[in-house]
């Protein structure tokens, strides 16, 4: 596998494509591997990827039950943005941003990042208070953050209603600049083809039955395709959390809830940033393809089904058509629900276990994509030094003991 | 989209409810002697089920009873409805499941292989 440029380009053109090969291998499970990560979406991958590029282990495997990013990485509305209330969320959202800024060139592959701008709206007194303070909480930290009003947002996003008269008025709006959206899937791909380079195994349709553990500490997982010895188990699978620290008898604050999201038929290029509604509830932006990506809230109730209720898709045309007028005839193409793993307070956990050599990396809630290469990065780090480091510490398990929650559900920017 | 039993009102769309969590989850009555673990425990820490599940509705748009349900989260199919203070009546509900124990009805459909249903709870 070489790297990709304008020069191989060219060639393979002259050479009638014949010269590519597989991004990454396809290996058979070894025996014994010195840490097994399971679940191979944009956060496994990317937690593989810095394991072995920056913590020199070499010797590891990501093992996916289906294919790599087809879980949440391909059901997720791509948004990205960092623009939360409190320290801890700001340090690794922001943390996850920078490296997003970069992360084409140093996979060397292009994931499309699009820093569009993001808009998040406010639609009463309350909330613009709310959000005005967001602002400058945001600019203490370093982050981007701009607040607008009627007017500037009009300028912004032509499209939006910004009419006094309709239900919720939007009465203002943060915008991050530095906001937007990228490719899902070249993002778990180019993060895959990287960690292969580095000799990492990506296992595919491979699924964990069982952790092995012997006197508190893993030994191993039995999986599909037969067991595999590690002293080093990390999960990373978004909605199934739970079920897989299940296997070691670990209980989580967790709960898993259906959150589903709609494309509409392809149009051409109309929407020019995200919008992102609280109260109203919904969240637009438009693919490169085309189609606007339009996400809502979680269903109330918990499910691991992937699937999603009518009256939230209700809910959610109601709203957007209230906001862009313009949409009003628009044809929805599909809808898919994907399973999202709910903290009490909106905020991922990232920790160890009280099981020797098992890390957990989860409940992300309604909001793991924007946050995939700092997630990947601080989680990376925990599986390799056995301690969190500055920007994990605050997502441990002990914050639900002490009390020291990161209660993020109004930057969530979904209802919860 | 559901249509729940309430055990009160009878058979209603699920717009009318509202999910209300875990069932069977009982307020402590020592609360002065409980470590902080223990309050962790009681707080935040819930089983998740995939499977059989208990868990708590609320008829909001009707007579805004709370009762209590059983159903499969890995097919959501509701298996019970009963009031609270009565006990989860006991109900095998036979699923297809995968050669390595996953019920089809979640996740990922392509990897899955139906075995003839045997295993209940």
């Amino acid at each position: 596998m070489g790297n990709y440029s304008l020069f191989s380009i060219v060639r393979e053109g002259l050479r009638g494509n014949t010269g590519w090969t597989p991004a990454w291998r396809d290996p058979d499970p070894k025996p014994s591997y010195d840490a097994v990560i399971i679940g191979g979406g944009g956060h496994g991958l990317a937690t593989a990827y810095y394991l072995a590029k920056l913590h020199g282990m070499k010797n590891i495997a990501v093992v996916e039950k289906g294919w790599i990013g087809g879980g949440n990485s391909g059901r997720n509305t791509t948004i990205i943005r960092s623009n939360y209330l409190y320290d801890a969320s700001a340090a690794i959202y922001e943390h996850a941003l920078q490296l997003w800024e970069g992360l084409s060139q140093e996979l060397n592959y292009n994931i499309m990042m699009s820093h569009r701008g993001v808009l998040n709206l406010a639609h009463d007194d309350n909330e613009a208070r709310q959000l005005k303070r967001r602002v400058e909480a945001n600019r203490l930290n370093g982050v981007d953050a701009e607040y607008l009003g009627p007017k500037e947002i009009k300028e912004f996003c032509p499209i939006l209603n910004t009419s006094p008269d309709i239900r919720y008025p939007v009465i203002g709006a943060t915008l991050q600049r530095r906001g937007g959206t990228n490719r899902h899937d070249a993002v778990c791909w180019g993060y895959a083809r990287a960690a292969d380079a580095l000799g990492v195994d990506i296992i595919q349709n491979c699924e964990v039955t069982e952790i092995l553990t012997e006197r508190g500490a893993v030994t191993g997982v039995r999986t599909s395709r037969g067991d595999i010895r590690t002293e080093k188990v990390a999960s990373v699978t978004a909605g199934h959390t739970s079920v897989i620290a299940g296997m070691v008898g670990v209980r989580l604050p967790i709960e898993s809830h259906p959150l589903q999201a709609l494309v509409s038929e392809p149009l051409k290029p109309i929407n020019p940033c995200v919008v992102m509604s609280n109260a109203v509830h919904v969240y637009c932006s438009q693919s490169d393809k085309g189609e606007l990506v339009i996400g809502a809230g979680i269903d109330g109730h918990t499910s691991y089904t992937q699937r999603g209720s009518l009256d939230i898709i209700e809910h959610q045309m109601a709203a957007i058509i209230e906001l862009f007028p313009i949409f009003s005839r628009l044809r929805m193409m599909r809808q898919w629900g994907g399973i999202v793993d709910v903290c009490p307070d909106a905020s991922p956990i990232i920790s160890k276990t009280e099981v020797g050599g098992f890390y957990v990396n989860g409940g992300w809630g309604t909001g793991g994509w924007k946050a995939t290469p700092g997630s990947g990065h601080a989680f990376a780090d925990l599986v390799a030094n056995d301690t969190p480091n500055a920007i994990a510490a605050p997502f441990t398990l002990e914050r639900f003991v002490t009390g020291d929650l990161v209660a993020e559900h109004g930057a969530a920017a979904v209802a919860h | 989209m559901f249509v729940i039993t309430c055990p009160y009102c009878g058979e209603r769309d699920q717009s009318e409810f509202a999910h209300a969590g875990e069932a069977h989850i009982s307020r402590p009555t020592e609360s002065e002697t409980m470590t902080d673990a223990e309050w962790a425990e009681f707080l935040f820490m819930r089983d998740n089920t995939k499977g059989i599940h208990a868990e708590r509705w609320i008829h909001a748009a009707g007579c805004r009873r709370f009762f209590n349900a059983l159903r499969n989260t890995a097919t959501d199919r509701f298996l019970a409805f009963y009031k609270i203070g009565e006990k989860p009546p006991e109900i095998d509900d036979v699923v297809p499941a995968t050669p390595c124990g996953e019920t089809v009805g979640s996740g990922n459909d392509a990897v899955k292989v139906e075995r003839p249903p045997e295993a209940g709870r």
